[in-house]
């Protein structure tokens, strides 16, 4: 893990969205958003299907441009940066499916996943094959427990270990911020125990910030301290787990349809 | 100014011809995501069914037309489906452009080995005899070649737009997962795509011969006039593909008199490249968002 | 696929070495072996020198994931730069060396439309620029002598007259070994598994910081340099250019021999450049046939092993284990 210390609850602003909106031709994907999120935090974000919170997520990383508003990072505009330099700038993300690179092994994954941050990019031709990344990505291997995987390619894993190694390669170069995308969906309980442990266990360490998408509820709710609820591009309801279990708008929202 | 207007009218008249070819390379590739390498081969190789027919089937010219249509109907719109756009399209765009690109290859020297390497002379379905309107000389020929092109391109449009057929073949090429829960035969959809491609090849094909002759390496100038008419008009659209055409057409005729005969190839491309940088989308096109 | 792999090192070794003594004269060592006849040696380099080219089309599509219709414009622009230049004099490290620098940066103009758009496009604007350059070849005659061609002298190094068709393909051999360890560096480094990733994952590449726009200009660039590097050794090779070589039918070739070879594997380019050097000969009697015979092959290849011949012979050696075996490569690595 980097050496990053801990700054939890310094109530500091991390991520700063405004009035975000996305539509497609004629469709509003997403419809004036405004949210923050405070360093240390690990917020929620759920919503019905096809609530937006995914494209919310893409307009947020530069995957796609936003019909409107604004996203900053620690106070400074980032829109319209493209998403290696929101990495570079120390945001990782996972996505909704799967996305590991099924030919490298465990370890080629982990590092590729780090490889950028470190040195000039000529010192990654001439320097060593592993840009010094090997220990760094065996600790992180450990850490998500995939050790006895570290040699196998990506595509010959289980699914339930893809999404670790998934996770794990957002974490590789230490990001201050982690976007989510259903870390949850398709694992099994018992991996699904051991992703929140570890989640848990990098926030607390690092400090870093988590905002999670997710629909498994219980996992949601156990893991996030604060939850922002999405419907058809709106946010409709904002606070802690116990709150928004509560709150009559969102039983509408999911059984409404 | 009257020679500004005659080039202006032979170079609709080409454009006319490369439109068809850029529009069965459009439709193509939205219903079935086949990039087709040997579209230029396609429109090069029915005029050579019609030259065999008549040479060694003995076939008067009107007849070796239809052979011509019918062979292509079969050869480069059938077969090409069944036997190399069907095995490949599981494995991926990649295969399947290598693929195109050995059957230009194959089309190709096919034709200089059976028929012949010298450029043939193409009977022209229309005198080449030249009338004066309006002080500007034209030719039969073109005006045949306008009327035939344009009326297929009407056609076509009235058939996609106005049919029930057409409509689900515009449905399958917009999204065939949607159009298949809808009830289109998405397979037969597609397979009629593959024919319309070829029958539009083959008028292609005899209309340009008796301008250009019948060569069996023209597909590589042909080809690269309809991608380049597909890509300039933007390339989800047919009726970008018909724009596209038209102006590659009289930019070709143009360049040929005002640039230089010798880089006369060279403006299309060039046009290519400025589109590519400045109007990626084609300019009828719409821009397509990516997908993540 | 195990043995396959532990034997690597050693078959790397002997083929080099008979590609060291078999085209020599060995009777001196008291071995009964007269070496290659000219002609032999002659086709020898130019499978040589279509490999060096071959490569570079390899790193773009193979391993990049891009598309390039414009290997035979690069072998063109090196074989001209070195034409000319070994004319003017200059020695021929420095003419080799400017060859491939030329073909990188014009590389890297021709990369940029294409970044702006879908890969597909890229294949257009490559096919476009092979059409534009082999105009220029064929029009500007004072400088490429046009389609009469022009002669190309074979250079001295270093007192060395490199005539002699043996010692000339003793510095083709030189040189590719150069440039296949070079390319091996190259795919061993970060940056070779950044060019994997954007082959198969553009976007989360993206999220991992790459910059997946650089890095598709730099295996464009070096791709393009490789095509420069083999013109270079091409041109004097032949000893007459004109511009036929170097036209679209020959750019579609080196895609289509990549491929055939195995597209992404170290090995694919050099079987691939074996396939297209060698077809023409073996189909002498056929003449002109040999093309149609290279199509044939290739559309069969692509429906029934689209990985090439090497996926096809990893596929021999590989026990079915998988239902999707035809992916590429092995599941398991040697244990460490």
């Amino acid at each position: 893990m980097s050496a990053q210390a801990s700054k939890q609850g310094t109530g500091k602003t991390v991520l700063q969205v405004n009035d975000l909106a996305k539509s497609f031709g004629g469709v509003h994907a997403v419809r004036g958003v405004t949210f923050e999120v405070k360093e240390g935090e690990i917020l929620g974000l759920i919503g019905p299907n096809g609530s937006g919170k995914s494209t919310l997520f893409n307009c947020i990383l530069g995957q796609l441009p936003p019909t409107r508003g604004d996203v900053m990072v620690d106070g400074k505009s980032v829109t319209g940066l493209r998403p290696s330099d929101l990495n570079l700038l120390g945001i990782g993300r996972t996505f909704q499916l799967l996305q590991v690179f099924p030919q490298l092994t465990v370890r080629e994954n982990l590092i590729l996943a780090g490889q950028e941050h470190k040195g000039s990019r000529l010192k990654r031709l001439f320097g060593a094959g592993d840009a010094g990344l090997t220990g760094d990505a065996e600790r992180m291997i450990d850490f998500f427990r995939l050790g006895h995987l570290k040699d196998e390619k990506a595509g010959g894993l289980s699914y339930g270990q893809q999404k670790l190694l998934d996770c794990a390669m957002a974490f590789m170069a230490g990001p201050r911020l982690v976007l989510l995308d259903e870390p949850a969906g398709g694992v099994n309980l018992t991996m699904l125990a051991n992703l929140k442990e570890r989640l848990q266990a990098i926030n607390k360490e690092t400090g870093a910030t988590f905002v999670v998408i997710e629909h498994n509820m219980e996992f949601v709710m156990s893991l996030c301290t604060r939850i922002l609820v999405l419907a058809e591009g709106q946010i409709i309801a904002e606070g802690s787990p116990d709150t928004v279990r509560k709150d009559p708008k969102v039983i509408e929202a999911y059984l409404g349809h | 100014m009257a020679d500004f207007l005659q080039l202006l009218i032979a170079g609709i008249a080409t454009g006319a011809i490369y439109a068809l070819a850029a529009i069965g390379f459009t439709l193509l590739w939205q219903t079935s995501q086949t990039i087709n390498f040997a579209q230029g081969e396609f429109v090069m190789l029915p005029a050579f069914f019609a030259l065999a027919a008549m040479k060694w089937g003995g076939a008067p010219f009107w007849l070796a037309c239809l052979v011509a249509v019918a062979m292509s109907l079969l050869i480069l719109g059938v077969a090409f489906k069944g036997l190399i756009v069907d095995p490949l399209i599981k494995h991926g765009a990649m295969p399947l452009v290598i693929s195109t690109i050995g059957l230009s290859i194959f089309l190709k020297d096919g034709v200089k080995d059976a028929y012949s390497a010298e450029a043939q002379p193409f009977p022209a379905i229309f005198p080449d005899r030249l009338i004066e309107i309006l002080g500007v000389k034209v030719s039969l020929a073109q005006i045949g070649v306008l009327i035939i092109a344009f009326g297929v391109i009407f056609v076509l449009q009235w058939f996609l737009g106005g049919t029930r057929i057409g409509r689900q073949m515009q449905a399958t090429a917009q999204n065939p997962t949607v159009a298949r829960i809808l009830g289109v035969p998405v397979e037969r959809m597609i397979l009629y795509t593959f024919l319309i491609n070829a029958a539009l090849a083959a008028m292609a094909s005899l209309l340009i011969s008796p301008i250009y002759l019948a060569k069996f390496s023209s597909g590589e100038t042909l080809g690269m006039a309809a991608f380049v008419a597909a890509i300039v008009g933007g390339f989800n659209q047919v009726r970008g593909a018909i724009a596209g055409g038209i102006i590659v057409g009289v930019l070709d005729n143009m360049a040929a008199v005002y640039v230089s005969t010798a880089y006369r190839q060279a403006v299309p491309l060039v046009l290519l490249v400025l589109i590519i940088l400045f109007r990626p989308q084609g300019l009828l096109g719409r821009k397509e968002e990516r997908a993540v | 696929m195990t043995r396959f792999n532990a034997l690597k090192t050693p078959l790397i070794v002997l083929a080099l070495a008979l590609l060291i003594l078999v085209p020599a004269d060995l009777t001196g060592f008291g071995i009964p072996w007269g070496g290659l006849k000219r002609y032999g040696i002659y086709i020898l380099s130019l499978w040589l020198v279509t490999s060096i080219a071959a490569m570079g089309v390899n790193l773009i599509v193979g391993y990049a994931g891009q598309e390039t219709l414009a290997q035979a414009a690069f072998l063109g622009i090196g074989a001209f730069t070195s034409a000319l230049l070994l004319k003017a004099g200059y020695p021929f490290f420095v003419v080799f060396l400017l060859a491939g620098a030329l073909a990188f940066l014009v590389g890297i103009v021709l990369g940029f439309p294409a970044l702006r758009v879908q890969k597909h496009y890229l294949a257009f604007v490559t096919l476009a620029f092979t059409v534009f350059m082999w105009l220029v070849i064929r029009n500007e005659d004072w400088l490429t002598g046009g389609v009469s061609g022009m002669d190309v002298k074979r250079p001295v190094i270093l007192g060395v007259s490199t005539k002699p068709g043996l010692t000339f393909y003793y510095l083709i051999l030189a040189m590719t070994a150069v440039l296949t360890f070079a390319l091996r560096w190259i795919l061993n480094s970060p940056w070779g598994r950044a060019f994997t990733a954007l082959r198969e994952n553009p976007i989360r590449a993206e999220s991992l910081g790459i910059d997946v726009r650089t890095y598709i200009l730099l295996a464009f660039a070096i791709g393009s340099a490789y095509g420069g590097f083999a013109g270079a050794l091409y041109a004097p090779l032949v000893e007459f250019i004109d511009p036929a070589p170097f036209a679209l039918g020959p750019s579609l070739l080196f895609m289509l021999m990549v491929v055939v070879g195995g597209a992404g594997s170290f090995a694919g380019p050099f079987i691939g450049a074996a396939v297209a050097v060698l077809l023409p000969e073996w189909l002498r009697f056929a003449e002109g046939l040999y093309l149609i015979i290279f199509s044939v092959i290739v559309m069969l290849m692509m429906a029934l092993c689209p990985t090439g011949i090497v996926g096809l012979i990893e596929r021999i050696f590989t026990p079915a284990r998988r239902p999707h075996a035809d992916d590429k490569g092995p599941v398991l690595k040697e244990a460490k």
